[in-house]
């Protein structure tokens, strides 16, 4: 062996840095155009058909869960990797977003899919006024607050018994039928990871990410980095909000358990696997997190305990997370050569 | 001194608990001059910077730019009328390529309105902006620095980069917070000429240093402060040749070697 490489050594090569670099250059043969629209696509087709591969309706409403944990999962990534916010407030957000839509429906006796873009809409601003006083903080304090919005909300319906109290709002529309059920949430979760890939590459982006780099620079450049916080916060509390408006329509019922913890954990648990900073890895370990958490329902409650060692499996051995890797992987390639 | 004051502070005391970082220091700072700010470690510089650019909050007095009081004002603020600062432990956007790093003050408001260094009141494209930035200030256009990330940068480009992330906003006024520490004399000789250049475009600068020679080669007026206060202002050999500042700065010594050097 030691013969071997003393004569010829490993190289690594980075494949995609013509496609990457010259927008143009990409066009130019179908290898390259392949190169760049091949991953892309096979997350589009499979998020399409994944739905129909699924045995029956108890698997198709598992796609669903999928989905919605991966808006809120999104949420997390952009957050916390683009704008430097750690939010444990995928419950806060789901909550809200699922108590707006359910009382416009019920109260108002407005159609689903008016009430869906309205709870994101209202949702969105409710939840980035009620977060804007830490906002010009730096540290925990984001963190904190966003845990502790959802604890205080659910103990307020139940103590107040107000919005059915434990009870929870009954009689909410489903959408008008199984198709719009099944592909919204998935064309959504699909479009925002798209749409949150191409929003940090834009200059405004390029400030968020800027923020959480140097708030103090971003401050002596003449912008309220306050301001571009609340917007970032809005942009997620939307997402957010959308994720538990679909929620509340696919499960006819909005209770204190919209406001559960699991809203909050599972999204960073998904992110980590996933690959943290890609924005589609977020969705990846949704993809493997929320159907394992299903299948190891039947061991009752040995289930935390081997979702934690698959949890602890993927943090000691894939800590950077799988789309990280992925990629890595994807973009280069190595072979030997003679020295 | 020709010209009007832009800058004006008045009686400015800071306290943090029971310690005064800064004892009623009042200057004023004309249109188009290069003031230098020296004094021994801990005498209140960096202080002094932070609270005329709103980033600590003067315990009392007032700053005045072109006679608008400007205390208490948030740093985006004062940075939107046209004073700037850098910092002098360097914070770029080190995850960013260099040339980004301007994109991010191109995009306030203040660029917008003025087009950004040399825009003349119209912003291009914020890329090449930052690029053509870059190259006025020392980068090297046809070669890959621009373009690399910036925690590979050396400490002198990063230095230049400050200055730039200033240029970009179309500054009135520059607060150099120690630009030559931490440079090789080679550097410092490049960066000279630099500031120089940015005076002969008729931006004022405050020049806090270390580095007494080159401050005293660029700087029209030099104020020192010690323990808080200020001690003399005036030209260089006016300041050099005071027996407080020697006393209180230098050392009785040490003088005879620096004004040499000079």
């Amino acid at each position: 062996m030691s013969t071997d490489t003393a004569s010829r050594r490993q190289e690594r090569i980075d494949r995609g840095i013509k496609v990457r670099t010259a927008g143009l250059y990409a066009l130019m043969s179908w290898r390259e155009v392949s190169y760049l629209v091949l991953p892309r696509l096979v997350l589009i087709v499979g998020m399409l058909g994944l739905p129909m591969m699924m045995p029956g309706m108890y698997w198709k409403r598992v796609i669903s869960i999928v989905c919605i944990y991966a808006l809120l999962a999104l949420v997390f990534d952009f957050l916390a990797h683009f704008v430097g916010l750690v939010s444990l407030g995928g419950a806060f957000f789901v909550g809200t977003g699922g108590y707006l839509s359910a009382l416009l429906n019920t109260k108002l006796g407005l159609a689903p899919l008016i009430c869906v873009p309205a709870a994101t809409l209202l949702g969105g601003a409710l939840c980035t006024l009620l977060l804007l006083p830490c906002l010009p903080l730096r540290g925990v304090y984001f963190a904190i607050v966003t845990l502790m919005y959802p604890l205080f909300l659910a103990r307020v319906i139940e103590a107040l018994n107000i919005l059915g109290g434990t009870d929870g709002i009954m009689g909410i529309d489903s959408f008008p039928n199984a198709w719009i059920e099944q592909y919204l949430v998935i064309v959504l979760a699909l479009l925002i990871v798209f749409g949150l890939r191409r929003l940090v590459n834009t200059d405004f982006g390029l400030v968020l990410r800027a923020v959480k780099d140097n708030d103090q620079a971003v401050k002596a450049s003449a912008m309220n980095i306050t301001y571009y916080k609340a917007l970032a916060v809005w942009i997620a509390a939307s997402i957010g909000c959308l994720a538990g408006a679909c929620l509340v329509h696919i499960y006819m019922w909005a209770g204190i358990s919209t406001f559960a913890l699991d809203f909050s954990v599972l999204p960073i648990a998904a992110t980590v696997i996933g690959g943290s900073g890609t924005l589609v890895g977020p969705l990846l370990g949704c993809l493997i997190l929320v159907p394992v958490s299903e299948l190891l329902r039947d061991f009752g409650t040995l289930r935390i305990v081997f979702y934690s060692l698959i949890l602890l499996g993927f943090i000691v051995f894939r800590s950077e997370g799988l789309m990280v890797f992925g990629q890595r992987k994807y973009h280069q390639f190595e072979r030997w050569t003679s020295i | 001194m020709t010209g009007e004051p832009i800058l004006q502070v008045r009686d400015v005391t800071k306290t943090f608990g029971g310690i005064i970082a800064l004892n009623r220091v009042s200057f004023d700072v004309f249109e188009g001059e290069i003031l230098g700010i020296i004094g021994p470690n801990g005498s209140g510089k960096t202080t002094i910077v932070n609270c005329i650019t709103g980033f600590v909050k003067a315990s009392s007095g007032h700053v005045l730019f072109r006679g608008k009081d400007i205390t208490g004002q948030p740093p985006h603020k004062i940075a939107d009328l046209g004073v700037t600062r850098t910092f002098q432990i360097m914070r770029p956007y080190y995850s960013l390529p260099a040339y980004k790093n301007l994109v991010i003050p191109l995009f306030s408001p203040r660029a917008r309105r003025t087009g950004g260094w040399r825009g003349g009141g119209r912003l291009g494209d914020r890329n090449t902006v930052g690029i053509d930035i870059l190259e006025e200030i020392g980068f090297e256009r046809d070669s890959y620095v621009p373009y690399k990330v910036t925690s590979s940068l050396p400490t002198g480009y990063l230095k230049r980069l400050e200055l730039a992330r200033c240029l970009a906003l179309k500054p009135e006024l520059i607060i150099c917070d120690e630009v030559f520490s931490g440079l090789s004399m080679s550097e410092i000789a490049s960066m000279v000429p630099l500031i120089e250049r940015l005076q002969m475009d008729g931006i004022t600068l405050i020049m806090i240093e270390h580095r007494l020679r080159e401050l005293f080669q660029v700087a029209h007026r030099v104020m020192v402060l010690d323990f808080g206060q200020k001690l003399v202002e005036g030209s260089a050999e006016e300041v050099m040749a005071d027996p407080r500042v020697r006393e209180a700065y230098f050392g009785s010594e040490k003088v005879e070697e620096v004004m040499t050097h000079a």
